[in-house]
This record gives C-alpha cells, sequence and structure tokens, in this order.
C-alpha cells in the first residue's frame, strides 16, 4: 500500500505500472483521476490551492486503505493526492486498486475516493474571475460515503 | 494542561495565525470545552468560531467530537468540513 502528498504532478503511467508491478496474479487495475476544473458553483475558475494537515492526512488515507483491504479482496492500492497550486485541466488526485477480478477492484476504488472526500484533512481554495473563496463541501459526499455503510 | 492547538483553511484565516500553544485551566477536558475556551477569549477567536460553521476537530490526528478527552501535551486542530479529492 502507498499514499502519497506531493505538489508535483504525477505519471498515470508510470504510477499505474509501478503499482502492478511484476506479479502475475493481477487480473485488474481499477483508477479514478480527478480533475481540476474550470469551472464550479457557476464561476470560472483561474486555479485551485490545495492545503492539509501534514502528518495526519496521510495517517488518515492510510486508515481508509486499511478499511478497504478488510472489506474486499484487493492486491495492493495506491492513493496520490497533490497540494499546492493547480491549474484547471491538471491531475488532482489518484487512487488505483489491483486486484484478481474487476467488481473488488472498482468497488474499493470507489470507496476509496468516496471515503477521502470526507475523511482526508485536504482544503480548496478557489481563485475565481470574481475574487478568491474557499470551496465549501458538499453534502452529497456526505451521502456517497453514507452509503457505504 | 499544556496543549498544541492548530487551525485550518477558512478558520485560519479568520483567526490570523496557523496555531498556538497554550495553558488551559481545570475544567477544559474535551474538545467541546476547548472550542469554548477558545471562543470566551473574545477576537479574533470568538468572531472566527461563530463564523466558521460547521467546525470539525481532531486529537492526536485522529477526527474527534466534542466529547472527545484531551490529554497533556496533545494536539487539537480545528479545522471546517475537508474538500480534498
Amino acid at each position: 500500500m502507498t499514499v502519497r502528498v506531493q505538489s508535483q504532478d504525477f505519471d498515470l503511467g508510470a504510477e499505474l505500472a509501478a503499482l502492478r508491478g511484476a506479479n502475475p496474479r493481477v487480473g485488474a487495475i481499477a483508477t479514478f483521476v480527478g480533475l481540476a476544473r474550470d469551472v464550479n458553483d457557476g464561476r470560472d475558475v483561474l486555479d485551485i490551492t490545495l492545503e492539509h494537515y501534514p502528518g495526519m492526512t496521510e495517517r488518515a488515507l492510510e486508515a481508509i486503505v486499511d478499511q478497504a483491504r478488510q472489506r474486499w479482496d484487493i492486491i495492493d492500492a495506491l492513493i496520490v493526492h497533490r497540494v499546492g497550486t493547480i491549474a484547471p485541466g491538471e491531475q488532482i488526485v489518484l487512487v488505483a486498486v489491483t486486484g484478481m477480478h474487476r467488481h473488488d477492484a472498482f468497488d474499493a476504488c470507489r470507496f476509496l475516493i468516496d471515503y477521502l472526500k470526507t475523511d482526508a484533512p485536504f482544503w480548496k481554495k478557489e481563485r475565481t474571475s470574481q475574487g478568491t473563496r474557499w470551496v465549501e463541501a458538499r453534502s452529497s459526499d456526505e451521502r456517497a460515503r453514507a452509503a457505504w455503510k | 494542561m499544556k496543549l498544541s492547538v492548530l487551525y485550518f483553511a477558512r478558520l485560519r484565516d479568520a483567526i490570523g495565525r496557523s496555531g498556538e500553544h497554550i495553558d488551559v485551566p481545570a475544567g477544559v477536558a474535551t474538545v467541546g470545552e476547548l472550542r469554548a475556551w477558545l471562543a470566551q477569549r473574545g477576537a479574533p477567536w470568538s468572531d472566527a468560531f461563530a463564523q466558521v460553521r460547521p467546525i470539525r476537530a481532531a486529537v492526536d490526528q485522529a477526527m474527534a467530537v466534542d466529547a472527545t478527552e484531551l490529554r497533556e501535551g496533545a494536539e487539537v486542530a480545528f479545522f471546517p468540513p475537508v474538500t480534498g479529492g
């Protein structure tokens, strides 16, 4: 299991190759890549800046992966989350899960991003054409997390 | 009881600092009591805790609730709901 918080961009192909490694048991890789949009709540977004709680972030992500491991039959998992200033179109987050079969890999991947959204201490601030604002948490994210109970 | 308190995101902006080391009096034993004690010190804490709602908290880097008990030397963080991903 690997969780990483970093300011630099990530190479999707290289990350998936490293996660898969040389393990011939891997029959499926499920991935989610979150991107920065150029619009949010009706405003044009010029860029977003992500901050986090160093130390707690890594612990929270590792705890989420532990839960996924207990719940599904997966081989490995990777979470890479960027912090700092990110322009529209750039990658923000990668969640990737390997398994023998697709169903467990897909479900664990969705679970990981849904839990990350509500449990990992990251905060987004966006610079828009009408000023800078902190992004509000969405109740739909809380509902997505609750649906896994 | 000596505590290290951290503030993040909108709450840090409202308070104007990212954290502080404090020594709280007896009677401040939980997260909820700490938040009330911080706010009763007046501005900027009173305004910040009134404006930024809801507030989440963590104790020693694990999510906490108002009833979570504090210990000597604990790291207590207050912040708005998270918005990563």
